[in-house]
């Protein structure tokens, strides 16, 4: 498949709207699980670093 | 008995010991994901050529039934756990049914999206209320209920068990949406690949689509990997080796 120019290739053949629109939407939804599934690991290794913190500090209060 | 050498499938029935294993896979299924991805994208705008009656608008087919085999194949996939985690009360199962929903949720979005963009300039609706996209919303639906439902209640085990029994009840669903083509007058069209007859497409869009399907496979397999690894931190955090894992990492 030859597109020729750049214009036609984003032109989709009158397409364009539908075909980038799917595209487009598709690669938004998947980066963006990445990005929450990065954040998420994230998030929940400082929570629990924080948490056996202070269960650390609980004990040594206790003894 | 089984002694501590012999090989057992349920040592990594056990979150401690899949953790790891999940760590490891995880980036070997992202490169595979992004490889097939990628040439599955060449071949889509590149090699496929232009549809005779469709024109370009067919090139959506490349992520759209890929995402659509993966929205049905992964609710299939977290029924099975749940069904193996309400059997035979293992903890792993349900955490992996937890881990798939999301990702099985965002695919069914794509196929829906997709569907609409593609059923504008084909059959000039973005969308009608036949069976096959009405199952389809269905599907979306369940996955949502699945993870409100086990977001709503608190105790882990009660959550599990009530998510596992909405998932199973739908199960029911998947294959009305496949065969809904065949039960039902729709404006959808038939199985383009189907197990019993020759394919009704050209050899190379054939092809593409096979090869976008394996890409969206192998990015499903690295994050559910992914978010599991998230929720076994998550719920076996009373235990000695995740605070040995996070002391590591913190």
């Amino acid at each position: 498949m030859n597109w020729g120019s750049w214009q036609n290739f984003v032109a989709m053949g009158g397409y364009g709207l539908y075909v980038w629109g799917s595209y487009i939407v598709t690669l938004v939804v998947l980066v963006a699980e990445i990005v929450s599934l990065t954040m998420r690991r994230r998030g929940v290794i400082e929570r629990l670093a924080k948490y056996y913190a202070a269960r650390r500090r609980n004990h040594e209060t206790e003894t | 008995m089984s002694t501590r050498k012999r090989f057992s499938w349920y040592y990594f029935s056990s979150p401690q010991s899949f953790y790891p294993l999940a760590g490891a896979l995880q980036p070997w299924c992202a490169a595979l994901a992004v490889l097939f991805c990628g040439v599955g994208l060449y071949i889509s705008f590149f090699v496929a050529p232009t549809d005779a009656t469709q024109g370009e608008a067919y090139r959506i087919i490349f992520i759209h039934v890929a995402a659509a085999w993966m929205s049905m194949f992964l609710y299939l996939v977290m029924g099975f756990w749940s069904g193996v985690g309400l059997v035979l009360n293992t903890r792993l199962s349900s955490m992996v049914a937890t881990a798939l929903a999301p990702t099985g949720a965002l695919f069914t979005f794509i196929a829906l999206w997709t569907g609409a963009l593609w059923g504008k300039p084909t059959w000039g609706t973005w969308w009608v209320w036949d069976a096959r996209l009405t199952s389809e919303l269905i599907l979306l639906f369940l996955y949502i209920g699945f993870i409100a439902l086990q977001g709503a209640i608190d105790d882990q085990r009660r959550a599990d068990k009530a998510g596992a029994v909405l998932a199973l009840v739908g199960v029911i669903n998947v294959p009305i949406i496949y065969f809904s083509v065949k039960w039902w007058s729709t404006l959808h069209q038939g199985a383009s690949v189907s197990l019993t007859s020759a394919p009704t497409m050209a050899k190379t869009m054939l092809l593409g689509m096979l090869i976008m399907a394996l890409g969206f496979w192998m990015y499903s397999i690295a994050a559910t990997l992914a978010r599991v690894r998230c929720v076994i931190l998550e719920r076996e955090r009373h235990t000695d080796w995740v605070a040995a894992e996070i002391d590591g990492l913190a």
